[in-house]
């Protein structure tokens, strides 16, 4: 694994007997000797400590930051106040999503964080459009999720209870700054912390030496983020995938549609305005599948239980340990109501799932 | 008890054989999530893919070890696939099986040469 980058907490992955896997470019941990499960459940009882080091941060200077940053995504960012994080996505021209990202108002400049493996392509994307912009590269990022998170961080940085979701800030620790978003990808409260890379393996240490917390590999990370119905970028969402058939139009304030005052003027507005009026023809939807079987990434789903075409295809699909289920998101024809059985094909036999909405797992932020 | 190379551990009870997989096998696996078995009277060929096992990371197929009849299933392991990685080679058997000939046992490993195998 040479050719891999490592995140500043490699060591201390491999000291907590973390198996590593290439991920994105990186050697990362998939799971620690308690176990994807075990982990997962840890995170919803207690707290889990991931290493998001290979997630791309960025920052855009300017106070005119916002509004050329509107130019790139279909999201009001001039309506974002200080100290807030919103949800966004990059668009192609065809109304396809480039990655999807979180973008936060720190005062005089935006505080954009991507996807690993896409964070290069966006680099280029964001230089190619906007003046200024840095990558960070002399920090980790680590996320700190689940119903404890929340006294394990207020007593190491006093302040962080009183925010909520989507709040940013910039906190103190032991002589180094903080910057912390109330946010993450597990349907758990919690925060997002982004430590200097030289302190990353002390901070990450000072967490888990409280007992309310273990770290969490990028199995359970997967198992978490699908429990809460959210989208994983290159599977669940791609450039083939309008924000609107993703089920992502909640991220598009009225503001950027049609007959708001800052109409369209992202790339691909055509396409995604005209399907946020009209309707898309299909969607990301959540299955239930019956029975214990997982359906995974790849398996088409069929309207009957016999003959026909499939009229969809499994994006994202597993077993959920906090619904003791199998559970799956699927692109389906728009107008699939919930409820509908439809069948997945498993190893040639087409099996019930119900179409239900997510996410699967009631989410726990603090709004 | 014998062991193959596809990680399954055979076991004789009469004149049948009981098949399950080894503990090294489970914990590659990880946590096991859902098992589905073949059907008693399934006349099987060895090689063929006659069980799944999801885990929480992927799916993975038990061959038939040998040539024979499925005479029985482990009902539990529907209920209960966590059993996998509970007690692999007790309680979490898979199936029993008559074999066409008994005497191809003789070529699995045991448990030593399994040992060296698996490193």
């Amino acid at each position: 694994m040479s050719d891999l980058k490592r995140t500043p907490l490699y060591d201390l992955h491999v000291e907590l007997g973390a198996k590593m896997v290439p991920f994105a470019g990186y050697e990362m941990p998939v799971q620690y000797p308690l176990g994807v499960m075990k982990e997962h459940l840890h995170t919803r009882a207690q707290a889990g400590l991931f290493d998001v080091s290979h997630m791309g941060q960025v920052i855009v200077p300017g106070a005119d930051a916002a509004e050329a940053f509107e130019a790139l995504v279909p999201v009001s960012l001039m309506g974002l106040k200080e100290g807030r994080q919103r949800y966004a996505m990059f668009t192609n021209d065809e109304g396809g999503i480039l990655d999807d990202l979180m973008v936060a108002n720190r005062g005089d400049h935006l505080f954009v964080v991507v996807n690993a493996a896409c964070k290069e392509a966006d680099i280029a994307h964001m230089r190619a459009h906007l003046d200024q912009v840095e990558e960070i590269t002399d920090r980790a990022l680590l996320a700190l999720q689940g119903p404890a998170a929340e006294g394990v961080l207020e007593a190491l940085v006093p302040g962080v209870a009183a925010m909520r979701f989507m709040d940013v800030g910039i906190s103190q620790w032991n002589g180094v700054e903080l910057w912390i978003s109330r946010s993450g990808y597990t349907g758990e409260d919690g925060y997002e912390i982004s430590v200097p890379a030289d302190r990353a393996v002390e901070f990450a240490k000072t967490l888990l030496a409280d007992e309310a917390v273990e770290p969490i590999g990028l199995g359970a990370r997967d198992s978490l983020r699908l429990e809460a119905g959210l989208c994983l970028y290159g599977h669940d969402i791609d450039t083939t995938t309008s924000p609107v058939e993703g089920n992502l139009s909640w991220a598009i304030q009225k503001v950027r549609r049609k007959g708001g005052e800052r109409e369209g003027g992202f790339p691909g507005a055509d396409r995604i305005l005209t399907e946020l009026e009209e309707g898309p023809s299909r969607l990301r939807l959540g299955l239930r599948p019956e029975g214990r079987a997982p359906m995974r990434e790849g398996v088409e789903i069929f309207a009957s239980a016999e003959g026909g075409a499939p009229i969809g295809r499994v994006t994202s699909g597993g077993f959920g340990p906090s619904i003791e289920a199998p559970m799956a998101m699927a692109y389906l024809p728009a107008d699939t109501a919930e409820g509908t059985t439809v069948y997945g094909e498993v190893r040639g036999k087409r099996l019930p799932a119900t179409v239900v909405p997510m996410p699967f797992r009631p989410s726990t932020y603090k709004r | 008890m014998k062991f193959t190379e596809d990680h399954e551990w055979l076991k004789t009870e009469g004149d049948l054989v009981i098949v399950g997989i080894t503990e090294h096998a489970s914990e590659q696996l990880g946590d096991v999530v859902f098992v589905e078995l073949p059907d008693v009277g399934d006349e099987v060929s060895k090689g063929d893919e006659i069980c799944v096992i999801e885990s929480v990371k992927a799916a993975s197929d038990i061959l038939a070890p040998l040539d024979g009849e499925i005479v029985e299933i482990n009902e539990d392991l529907a209920d209960n696939p966590g059993l996998v990685n509970e007690d692999p080679l007790g309680k979490a058997w898979f199936f029993k099986m008559k074999l066409a000939d008994a005497s191809a046992l003789e070529g699995f490993m045991d448990e030593a040469a399994y040992k060296d195998f698996i490193g």
